[in-house]
């Protein structure tokens, strides 16, 4: 058994899991996405048979499914290229969803950099339609009716989190709500809403293509599956690798070509950094968990210039609703700023941690909260390397 | 802005609100409908829309500003718009940045006198396994080296159409199939 | 029609974005009750209710920035974050609605680190010095730097101010240096009075609450209500303050300077001499005045009694139009213009509507007016020697007097308008400890005055007064005689938007005030007089579109409109804070001085009926008071340019 494409690039008959989707009660596809131990792929790993369950016990007739396709974590494109080879399968997913929680409008949210990809995936649509994939009585299964559309953002990292993004759908400017409510209850305009990433929406549907026992065999207990990995940064292969969940750092390195890695960022600017030393840890919700993003930093690298990277991405990329992400990301830059110049003193990095912390806990969504993750793991892991700096000389 | 311009706006606006309809969750689709046909959206526009969909026009201008693709002064008509994010930057984009510089005699930011290009900082493209990557309007082109930053805004200024669009290639350059590791 | 369902101003519209508000989670039926442990105490609340009512009612004090009372829910400060037992981020407990059991901490170690860290970030991005601040000794974020002990700025600060101080209104001052973009200004702008002049642009570090294109608020389209200064924590927001110019006048021994004061700033200025909500220091602040060095104190409820007799005539004559003559341009129903932002509202937003607006001056112009024309001749002062001032509880009247079209006098009618806020400043610098001087009364030709111009300061207070009046002059029978001590109760409230019917039941013969104008009121007999109430422009706007529509308000014949939430006593230069109970105690403190009146109905104040004898004699509404007393609009639109 190849544990390479196990599930995602695995040549499983297409529309299988519509099919087999068409003949179970909405409440039996639920049941069998939970059977599978699915964890969202967008990053938090919420288990998604909860969350469409809950969108399922909503009331309301009208609901809604989302396909994030955002992708806008630093390091991650295997979402790009879900899009571009397998849009069938992504909209498959989005139909099976559509049924388990009894929607009818289906939005696939695209990020506007990606707007090349829109015509292509308007002719998949197209296609669709015409095989009444899509519209009334779905496969001639009475009263499902489901349609899809594509809409575009237009270069905010934020609206990647699903009530900015609901947010920004609805015209707004991409700031995330609070919550709860959450959108399974109070979604897109007010309406019970699940919002899925493209690659949990594919596992979605290979799960009910095969089976949920089937899907357990890969990965681990607590991160079942397999899971798409954007690999990119110094190393022989980048590109996207389909491993299964719960494999080491260093295997993956292996795979890749990346052997002899300074250090590896779990999760993108969002995530954390991994020194070698620790690279038996394994890429699992239990452990470092990650949405996809693999960069991998060579001996040469000045971590203190990749947390500046990463920090100067926060501070363009933060809505600016909340007090600590809106200001804190700022004094984080300053602060490396000063570590650059060799100028910051132990007491005030010390003082940037507990900001980092306040960061962590207090800020208002998931941005926030993770936008200290890098600068603290890099402090913490490479302080011999970023402290006591000479400052730099600059030609004259 | 000239009367007759004022009037020919309103109604591409008009067009776009038709199609889109007028309500708030139409905002993003018409701004940007305006965004690609009129590479501004400008004071006069955003009033209309605000007017169009009932609304305010400070809530335009809220949006507008929020997101990076969306621009109130005038932008050329092409836009250029190299990652900075961090693999690319392990990948040399600063080298591009600086030849994209020279070959268009503008800094980041800018627009040529032409109205041609503006070059614009852009985060992670989704494409860092092929970096450095840069977009031109809705293209992509990916392990962009120094070499080819001529070529590539000499083609730009070909395949521009007299429409005003840029010709897309629907996929990116380096395809998907390219970026997998079998 | 779902919409005239009655808004009341501290519920919010579909209007802000839901980022900005707390979604209700659908309630779980009437009474059913979730249990909260905070800080080791419990209780029971409403399923639904918020983290910080449920501390509220346990007297656990969690601060708040972004937080108002009149306001939809943020959750943008972060300041007010709490720890949930089992959770391992903090929430704010401003938007975090109690739906199951929960134990909270509200000052483990982690909650008072975070909010000494917001605070550090604010204040490192706050320039201004409290010392030279409008806010000294009443600003939120001063208050809370100084119970948790900020002592130092951890985080840096700011050296040079990088935003220039916006003083393009007549109303309102932006000095966005100090503003921690808590964003109460804009769900006031947006949600509570529907202008949308203000929202949060650009995004991260750079966001900055702005107007249209950034540009100077004076060429937006602002209302000028300060409706958003009210509800600000800082002095990032504040009125165009004269006070300077009326020290000077005051100075000035050539100048004979007369003050009006409105009863509202009265019901309210002791908040800012530490007295509750709710008391009236109307003769005090006489006493007070003088002190200044004020020449004459008079009662703006005088030209109230006026606007009445004037507005009333005019309603009548434009219903004889429409229900005798038949005449579809008679504009019925007839809107109140004594509220500067709300004629503001209707220029920018309905210029259509512009006929329906009474054209009788707010009781501050007239008042101008009357003390530059026939008080001027009457005591032989040169009307260029005169300088007016009057103490309002509005910025809106601040626009009013600067507008082009109040000049009739042939001078500004009022050179200064003041609010509560900028007296009580002036009174402090004097060293008046104005709620333990002895009062004083106002100065005579205009020193009667009736509980018809005290309830003005109310929202309905105008309707009740005209309706005291008219009913009077039509049917010929006492008022009270109809309701009981001819409080019109119908038409009180705190209700946004309110609708009332009273038929006319007889009529008696036409008074000698209006004998120029009617023959009889027979066409009135048995006609049902239909008027609203509306309050805060959100409601205003709801009226006014179902007048368009067609609805009920298209069939009233007068409706008051205020500006302001609570009408003038929640006006835009009234202390701050400002809340719906602390408006109910201003309408309280009003209500009662009116009861206290001895006259209580405008075309019973003697000093009315004089000016009507000596000086405007061809009557309400003749030609010399149209000169005088009555204006003209200007289609104003909302293009901004
Ligand atoms: C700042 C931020 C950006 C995010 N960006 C994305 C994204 O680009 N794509 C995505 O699928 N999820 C993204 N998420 C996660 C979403 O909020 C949400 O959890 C996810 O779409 C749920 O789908 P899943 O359960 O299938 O993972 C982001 C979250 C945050 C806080
Ligand atoms: S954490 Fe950052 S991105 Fe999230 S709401 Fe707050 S300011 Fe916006
Ligand atoms: S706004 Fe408040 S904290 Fe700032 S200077 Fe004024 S009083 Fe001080
Ligand atoms: S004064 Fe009134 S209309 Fe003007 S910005 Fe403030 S709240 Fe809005
Ligand atoms: S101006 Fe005042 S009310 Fe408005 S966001 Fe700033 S601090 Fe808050
Ligand atoms: S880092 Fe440049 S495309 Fe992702
Ligand atoms: S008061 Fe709760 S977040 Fe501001």
């Amino acid at each position: 058994m190849s544990t390479r494409n196990p599930i995602l690039f695995n040549d499983i008959p297409a529309e299988s899991g519509l099919r087999r989707a068409l003949e179970m009660h909405p409440l039996d596809i639920v049941a069998e996405v939970r059977a599978s131990g699915l964890k969202g792929r967008g990053g938090a790993g919420f288990p998604t048979a909860m969350k469409w369950q809950l969108a399922a016990a909503a009331e309301g007739a009208t609901k809604y499914v989302v396909c994030n396709a955002d992708e806008g974590e630093p390091g991650t494109f295997k979402d790009r290229v879900l899009l571009s080879d397998f849009a069938d399968l992504v909209f498959e997913g989005m139909t099976i969803a559509s049924l388990a929680i009894g929607a009818t409008g289906g939005i696939v949210y695209l990020r506007g950099e990606y707007t090349y990809l829109v015509a292509h995936l308007e002719s998949v649509l197209a296609r669709r339609r015409q095989a009444n994939l899509l519209g009334n009585d779905i496969l001639g299964r009475k009263d499902w009716n489901f349609d899809i559309v594509i809409h575009l953002g237009s270069g905010a990292y934020v609206c990647g989190e699903e009530t900015a993004l609901i947010e920004s759908l609805e015209g707004h400017r991409g700031e995330p709500r609070n919550r709860p409510p959450f959108p399974v209850n109070t979604g897109y305009m007010g309406r019970p809403t699940i919002v899925n990433n493209v690659e949990t929406l594919c596992l979605a549907a290979r799960v009910l293509a095969r089976g949920a026992t089937w899907f357990r065999q890969y990965g681990t207990h607590a991160s079942t599956g397999s899971k798409l990995f954007s690999v990119s940064g110094d190393c022989a292969k980048p590109g996207v690798y389909e491993l299964p969940m719960g494999i080491t750092i260093a295997d993956l390195l292996v795979e890749v070509g990346g052997l002899g890695a300074k250090a590896v960022q779990v999760g993108g600017a969002s995530g954390h950094c991994v020194p070698s030393r620790l690279f038996d840890r394994t890429l699992a919700f239990e452990d470092a968990p990650t949405g996809g993003s693999i960069i991998i930093f060579g001996q040469q690298r000045d971590m203190l210039a990749v947390a500046r990277n990463f920090m100067e991405f926060f501070v363009d990329e933060s809505c600016g609703q909340c007090t600590p992400c809106r200001y804190g990301n700022s004094v984080l830059l300053d602060g490396i700023e000063r570590l650059e110049k060799g100028t910051c003193s132990i007491r005030h990095l010390n003082e940037l941690k507990a900001l980092g912390e306040t960061m962590e806990l207090a800020s208002k969504c998931g941005l926030g909260q993770s936008a200290p993750k890098a600068f603290l793991s890099i402090i913490e892991h490479f302080h011999d390397e970023v402290l006591g700096r000479e400052p730099p000389h600059f030609a004259a | 802005m000239l009367p007759a311009q004022q009037a020919r706006l309103a109604a591409d606006i008009a067009e776009l609100a038709d199609h889109h309809g007028r309500c708030r969750s139409a905002l993003l689709p018409i701004l940007q409908g305006i965004q690609r046909d009129h590479h501004q959206i400008s004071d006069f526009a955003m009033q209309e829309v605000a007017r169009q969909l009932d609304i305010h026009p400070v809530e335009v201008y809220g949006v507008v500003t929020f997101y990076s693709f969306l621009n109130t002064g005038r932008e050329g008509r092409m836009v250029v718009r190299l990652c900075r994010t961090i693999s690319c930057d392990m990948q040399h984009k600063d080298r591009i940045a600086r030849q994209l510089e020279n070959d268009l005699g503008i800094k980041f930011g800018d627009t040529t006198s032409d109205g041609r290009f503006t070059l614009q900082w852009a985060h992670c493209l989704g494409m860092c396994d092929q970096g450095p990557a840069l977009l031109v309007n809705d293209q992509v082109f990916t392990r962009v080296n120094c070499e080819q930053v001529h070529e590539i805004l000499e083609n730009c200024r070909k395949t521009f159409t007299a429409s005003g669009h840029v010709l897309t290639t629907g996929h990116g350059h380096g395809t998907a199939k390219e970026a997998f590791a079998r | 029609m779902a919409f005239l369902k009655p808004i009341s101003p501290n519920t919010s519209t579909t209007r802000a974005p839901q980022s900005q508000r707390r979604n209700e989670p659908e309630a779980i039926g009437p009474g059913t009750m979730v249990s909260v442990t905070i800080d080791g105490a419990t209780t029971e609340v409403p399923y639904a209710t918020t983290i910080l009512d449920a501390a509220k009612k346990l007297n656990i004090k969690i601060p708040t920035l972004c937080h108002h009372p009149d306001l939809c829910v943020a959750g943008v400060c972060r300041i007010c974050v709490v720890e949930i037992e089992g959770m391992r981020n903090l929430q704010a407990s401003c938007a975090y609605p109690l739906t199951q059991p929960l134990k909270v901490n509200t000052h483990s170690r982690t909650v008072r680190q975070a909010r000494r860290h917001v605070l550090d970030l604010m204040l490192a991005n706050h320039y201004g010095q409290c010392t030279t601040c409008w806010r000294n000794g009443n600003c939120e974020l001063q208050q809370l730097a100084e119970e948790y002990g900020v002592d130092m700025t951890r985080f840096g600060s700011v050296v040079t101010p990088k935003h220039e101080i916006d003083r393009s209104s007549y109303s309102v001052v932006r000095d966005m240096n100090k503003c921690i973009g808590c964003r109460r200004c804009v769900r006031t702008c947006i949600d509570l009075q529907e202008v949308g002049a203000l929202e949060a642009t650009r995004r991260g570090a750079e966001t900055l609450i702005s107007t249209f294109q950034d540009k100077p608020l004076g060429d937006v389209v602002c209302i000028a209500c300060g409706q958003c200064i009210n509800r600000c924590p800082t002095g990032a927001l504040m009125a165009n303050d004269p006070t300077d110019d009326v020290w000077a006048a005051i100075d000035d021994p050539k100048k004979h300077v007369v003050i009006q004061t409105a009863p509202s700033p009265r019901a309210a200025i002791g908040e800012c001499f530490g007295q509750p909500p709710g008391t009236a220091l109307t003769f005090e602040l006489n006493t007070a005045l003088r002190y200044c060095g004020f020449d004459k104190i008079f009662d703006t409820n005088f030209t109230a009694d006026l606007t009445i007799i004037e507005e009333g005539t005019e309603l009548l004559m434009r219903l004889h139009r429409a229900l005798v003559g038949g005449d579809t341009t008679a504009a019925v129903p007839q809107f109140t213009s004594c509220s500067p932002g709300w004629v503001k509202y209707l220029e920018h937003f309905y210029p259509e509507m512009i006929p329906h607006m009474s054209t009788a001056k707010s009781p501050q112009q007239m008042f101008g007016t009357i003390i530059k024309t026939y008080y001027a001749k009457v005591h032989n002062i040169d009307p260029a020697d005169i300088v007016t001032v009057a103490l309002m509880p509005c910025s809106a009247k601040k626009f009013e007097c600067n507008r082009p079209e109040m000049a009739a006098s042939g001078y500004k009618d009022v050179d200064f308008g003041l609010t509560t806020r900028e007296m009580a400043a002036m009174i402090k610098e004097a060293g008046v400890d104005l709620p333990n001087v002895p009062p004083s009364e106002f100065d005579s030709p205009f020193g009667t005055a009736t509980g018809s111009g005290v309830v003005f300061g109310a929202t309905g207070g105008v309707m009740e007064a005209a309706l005291r009046t008219v009913i009077e002059l039509v049917t010929g029978e006492k008022v009270e005689t109809l309701f009981e001590n001819a409080n019109i109760m119908p038409v009180r409230g705190f209700d946004g938007v309110r609708y009332a019917e009273l038929k006319i039941p007889k009529v008696g013969p036409v008074p000698p005030i209006l004998q120029h104008l009617f023959k009889d009121f027979e066409w009135l007999n048995g006609v049902t007089l239909k008027v609203g109430v509306a309050h805060g422009t959100a409601n205003a706007k709801r009226v006014i579109e179902d007048i368009k529509a067609g609805g009920k308000f298209s069939e009233c014949h007068f409706i008051e409109f205020m500006a302001c939430p609570g009408g003038c006593l929640g006006g835009g230069g009234q202390p701050i804070p400002t809340s719906p109970e602390i408006r109910a105690a201003r309408a309280k403190a009003i209500y009662a001085e009116d009861m206290g009146y001895d006259i209580r109905k405008s075309h019973e104040n003697p000093d009315v009926l004089r000016i009507y004898e000596e000086f405007l004699t061809d009557g309400p509404c003749g030609h010399k008071s149209h000169e005088l007393l009555h204006t003209s609009y200007t289609v104003r639109g909302r293009f901004i340019l």
